[in-house]
């Protein structure tokens, strides 16, 4: 089965180092076949550069399944491109035409500092999440798996938050550069089930106090965040993270 | 209770708390401001319900205590909006997408809420002008006029705001400067509604459509309450 090949012009972001300036490099691939992925077409591209004597363009990737939340890029204004729900992996190249210019930028946020060319530096989520996104367990004895009763409402509701991969399309895609949508995910996840209620007062006041902390702006609900996220996480979480905040804050 | 206006979260609470104060504010405005249509339609001489109505809002205790609680509304809502709007555009960081933002169904008000909120402040500077420093301050030879009008049973006088507002809106440039700033402040509301109900956590999946309906629905019967209040009072009065 051959499906059809496009010839392409992309706009590349290359930037050195963190603190080198960065400037667009434009490159040309042809031959791109619509059944591969954006990311095997930026191989390509990469292979053309090194054969070319060149430094082959720096980004991040690693499940290429849509769920480990590595790949990154901004693609002709779109967090993760051109696509509903997907993450940059999952985009075909069948979403672009014959002789398109494809522009190719790093997240922009002051929460994400660029790295190298695409990569940026995503580590503020995982201070976010080390300040409070988890359970305490205590050793001993496995439990039994239905000892506590879940509504299953509840249960698909929490699995639904805990599809956040962290990708950081949401800070991405965000004209205040807020951290709400991932930090409300990673909240409501354990928020929703008994094991995550013993410690959400101070799981809220401490991931909130953190995300400000890091300098992630301030949620105006304008729901991009919303549109842009590969997993489909709904703002009504934002909603959930702020009652659980304030009514932590009030109980103070 | 510690700390909390030092949050993100916090901070966003007073926006919403006062933004619906506001809007609360807004409708009893809006309520007092339909009486300059209604003199003939429930068999009142012209101006009496108004003049009755600026009236009791200018002896009323309770409307006395609300007048500085308003101001201050008004100011804590301004002053956090340029605090967080700030903090925003440090958070956004100097670096801007080549390719621009194509997210689609993003509403526009809700990008634009502090352009807006500049538009209704400039608004409120002018009529705060045309009728509240008059009314409050230097006074005006149009209220002295000779005004009665029914009040609490009893015929009454005062002053003849009535007179004050219907000279204003006979120029055509003030309705369409009340025009302007009052459809600014419907699509401010737009957002500001569901915007607010969200921030203090009353918001899921259910209520999300039914709160952005509601919030259109009440931005625009304010914002066009207005408007048609001052192109009637233009047209016809």
């Amino acid at each position: 089965m051959k499906g059809k090949t496009l010839n392409l012009k992309l706009k590349v972001w290359r930037q050195k180092s963190a603190t080198a300036q960065g400037k667009f490099e434009t490159y040309e691939v042809s031959n791109i076949s619509t059944e591969g992925s954006f990311l095997e077409m930026m191989d390509i591209l990469n292979e053309q550069i090194i054969s070319n004597g060149g430094d082959p363009v720096a980004f991040d990737h690693d499940c290429r399944e849509g769920i480990c939340g590595m790949c990154s890029l901004y693609i002709n204004g779109h967090a993760h491109g051109p696509d509903e729900d997907i993450t940059t992996c999952q985009l075909h190249m069948r979403k672009f035409t014959d002789g398109d210019t494809i522009t190719i930028e790093p997240w922009r946020s002051a929460g994400f500092p660029v790295v190298k060319d695409l990569i940026v530096d995503r580590s503020a989520f995982d201070k976010i999440l080390q300040a409070g996104g988890f359970v305490s367990v205590n050793t001993g004895g496995i439990p039994d798996g239905n000892a506590i009763p879940i509504p299953k409402e509840d249960a698909d509701e929490a699995m639904d938050s805990a599809s956040c991969i962290g990708c950081g399309a949401c800070v991405a895609s965000c004209k205040n550069g807020s951290a709400m949508l991932f930090v409300s995910a990673k909240v409501s996840q354990l928020a929703l089930l008994p094991q995550g209620r013993v410690e959400a007062a101070r799981r809220a006041k401490s991931m909130v106090a953190k995300m400000d902390e890091l300098g992630f702006g301030n949620c105006t609900n304008t729901g991009a965040c919303e549109v842009e996220c590969p997993k489909n996480i709904s703002i009504t979480n934002i909603a959930r993270l702020n009652r659980e905040f304030l009514s932590a804050k009030l109980k103070d | 209770m510690a700390n909390l206006f030092s949050s993100s979260i916090g901070r966003k609470l007073l926006m919403s708390i006062t933004g619906l104060f506001l809007i609360v504010f807004l409708l009893v405005h809006l309520t007092l401001n339909s009486f300059l249509l209604l003199d003939g339609v429930l068999g009142f001489e012209e101006g009496q319900m108004f003049n009755a109505g600026a009236h009791f809002m200018a002896t009323n205790p309770f409307i006395k205590i609300m007048e500085p609680m308003l101001a201050i509304g008004f100011l804590v809502h301004i002053m956090y909006s340029i605090g967080l709007t700030i903090q925003n555009i440090k958070a956004r960081g100097a670096a801007r997408y080549a390719s621009g933002s194509k997210t689609d169904d993003v509403e526009w008000s809700s990008k634009n809420m502090f352009v807006l909120g500049i538009f209704v402040v400039s608004f409120l500077v002018v009529h705060l002008a045309n009728f509240w420093v008059k009314m409050k301050i230097t006074g005006d030879p149009l209220l002295h006029q000779e005004a009665s009008f029914p009040f609490m049973g009893a015929e009454a006088h005062g002053e003849n705001a009535y007179a004050l507002v219907n000279t204003a809106f006979q120029n055509i440039a003030i309705v369409i400067i009340y025009v302007i700033g009052c459809i600014a402040l419907s699509f401010h509301l737009s957002h500001g509604f569901w915007s607010a109900f969200q921030t203090i956590g009353w918001n899921n999946t259910v209520w999300l459509n039914r709160l952005q309906t509601i919030s259109k629905v009440v931005a625009w019967f304010i914002g066009l309450g207005f408007c048609v209040i001052a192109i009637a009072q233009y047209l016809f009065f």
